[in-house]
């Protein structure tokens, strides 16, 4: 952790922006809007989290800011250029671990510059020295199978930050970790972040780990997904946990944060009972012609 | 070396494996003298009851006429001395492995096209679809007929015992791939071809390796049954052979301990091979062994 950065490769945060954006699924009968005209920034060189309830669409948002998919309607910016397919300047980390179980953990972090024929001296001193950041020195010839949880999401990590990804977009990382570990992540990746203030975009359900990492929370509406507030989290880095749990401005960040939640969530409750009256309404008259 | 041995000769599972073999060549040895339908007397309980179930003393076992191990191991020493059964062993190793090898050559790259390519598959699926429940077995005549010798038509249906079985594997283990390698590899910069080398190879070898096992196990089937219907219906000297030849040769010739042995050889021969295709499989497979 005290090896100077600064003579690694130069990270260039990027800046996404989300314009109007929609996606359904499903054939025109039976389409459902899952983002309906969702807009956001994910701001430069910013922690931006999302939180809102599970299966709300925060991964159909991720697959489309990744480019996995492309949104039915509006558009999606990385730095004013529209996003079109998977690129190295977006890269993705899923929710659970996406590590090539045949790789050992070297191989699986060089897999990005030797997929792409860059494996050069450069590539790989910076290799050894993220392996040695994300604490795996050790473990540099073993295989994800015989790392712990938290091993295999810091090696995921190192996997990705060698690219060099102008945005790091993190798809509920930490879930599955058992709570101590969890905790420890949570610290282990805001020191990462604080380091070199890469532009990250961070989605969870999680609003203790939204609220100890994040420079912006986005909360969620439930599906169609937009997005219902903007809380700006001004608490000071570096950030230690021992600090955010006596920390009153943490805790009101969190109170809004679940006021918020809770109404979408009564909302959401009300009007999914209205969709299925709609829904039993509209069967009703297509089987009655 | 010396400590492996001492740990297998050490370990409750040899000793355990052991005791049950020896129990089971015990009472073979003990039915088989007794020379009486289905078992000796102390089974007798266990006979009337089954005759009572109105099972007739004609549709039980004729456990006397077995050859008793010990005089199947008298036979097998005297025919270890001979170069005919040692050229069983070879012509069907020869055609196991020909037709096996063939099988994988052709079948793990038919089976990965099919699996990376919707047109090749468009094409190719619905054929081999429709072949695939013909048995091996019913292959025999017909290939007989079109193959130009003997030993080319056992070895294409050796080859059909381990093709399908392979090719399933292949093209299931490829479908099964995570979708998020491939979106990983994708982000991080990966061609088709890296792709390719890199995710759907590795990720589809431990299917691979199944497929060639459960190929192998049928392969030794399908081989022995090949050789008894188109090697013992030949009567020319040479042609033919293998371990099905001798042991449907043994039964024409009345010599019930060598049918025992070419059974007993059969097994061997077919734990052997899978035992070997399960060691390469794990040096193949590196990760998959270190949990």
């Amino acid at each position: 952790m005290s090896e100077p950065a600064t003579d690694r490769p130069k990270v260039v945060p990027g800046e996404m922006s989300v314009q109007a954006a929609s996606k359904s699924y499903g054939a025109v009968a039976f389409r459902k809007e899952v983002v309906r005209e969702c807009s956001f920034t994910v701001e430069r060189a910013k922690l931006t989290v999302m939180v809102g309830p599970s299966g709300c669409g925060k991964s159909t948002l991720i697959r489309l800011l990744a480019g996995f998919e492309a949104p039915t309607t509006g558009g999606i910016l990385l730095d004013g250029a529209p996003v079109d397919g998977p690129s190295r300047d977006r890269l993705v980390l899923f929710q659970e671990t996406a590590l090539f179980p045949w790789m050992t953990t070297w191989d699986n972090i060089l897999y990005g510059p030797r997929a792409r024929g860059e494996l050069t001296r450069e590539a790989l001193e910076f290799a050894e020295f993220l392996l040695a950041k994300v604490g795996l020195r050790d473990f540099r010839d073993k295989y994800p199978g015989q790392l712990s949880g938290g091993m295999q999401r810091r090696a995921e990590l190192a996997r990705a930050m060698i690219n060099n990804p102008k945005v790091m977009i993190l798809d509920e990382p930490f879930r599955g970790l058992d709570a101590m570990t969890k905790e420890l992540m949570w610290e282990y990746y805001a020191g990462l972040y604080e380091e070199n203030r890469r532009t990250n975009f961070f989605v969870t359900t999680d609003i203790d780990e939204a609220v100890f990492l994040a420079d912006r929370i986005l909360v969620m509406s439930n599906i169609p997904t937009q997005v219902r507030a903007v809380i700006e989290v001004d608490l000071p880095r570096p950030r230690r946990l021992s600090d955010m749990v006596e920390s009153d401005r943490a805790n009101d960040i969190k109170k809004q944060a679940l006021s918020i939640l809770h109404a979408e969530a009564m909302r959401s409750f009300s009007r999914g009972s209205k969709a299925a009256a709609d829904f039993v309404d509209a069967y009703l008259k297509r089987s009655g012609g | 070396m010396t400590g492996g041995l001492g740990k297998i000769l050490a370990s409750r599972s040899f000793w355990l494996g052991a005791a049950s073999i020896a129990v089971f060549l015990l009472l073979w040895e003990i039915g088989s003298r007794s020379k009486q339908w289905m078992a000796p007397e102390f089974f007798a309980p266990f006979k009337q009851l089954l005759v009572a179930m109105g099972f007739k003393k004609d549709y039980l076992p004729w456990i006397g006429a077995v050859p008793a191990p010990s005089a199947v191991l008298k036979s097998w020493i005297a025919v270890l001395g001979q170069q005919g059964y040692w050229q069983s062993w070879y012509m069907s190793l020869f055609r196991v492995a020909s037709g096996f090898f063939a099988a994988m050559l052709i079948g793990i790259p038919f089976g990965l096209l099919l699996a990376v390519n919707r047109v090749a598959q468009g094409i190719g699926f619905p054929v081999f679809e429709v072949l695939r429940p013909i048995p091996p077995l019913a292959w025999v005549p017909a290939s007989i007929i079109f193959w130009p010798t003997q030993e080319s038509a056992i070895i294409f249906i050796t080859f059909l015992g381990a093709f399908y079985t392979i090719v399933i594997n292949v093209l299931g283990g490829a479908r099964s791939i995570d979708v998020r390698y491939f979106q990983a590899a994708q982000s991080m910069g990966a061609s088709r071809w890296d792709i390719f080398r890199r995710i759907i190879l590795p990720g589809t070898l431990p299917s691979i390796v199944v497929g060639s096992a459960v190929g192998m196990g049928i392969t030794w089937e399908v081989v022995v049954a090949a050789e008894m219907i188109s090697g013992g219906g030949s009567q020319a000297a040479g042609s033919g052979g293998g371990l099905g030849f001798f042991i449907w040769n043994s039964y024409v010739g009345g010599s019930y301990e060598q049918i025992v042995v070419g059974m007993i050889s059969i097994g061997i021969a077919g734990f052997v091979s899978s035992e070997l295709l399960r060691w390469g499989g794990r040096f193949v497979t590196p990760w998959l062994k270190v949990r």
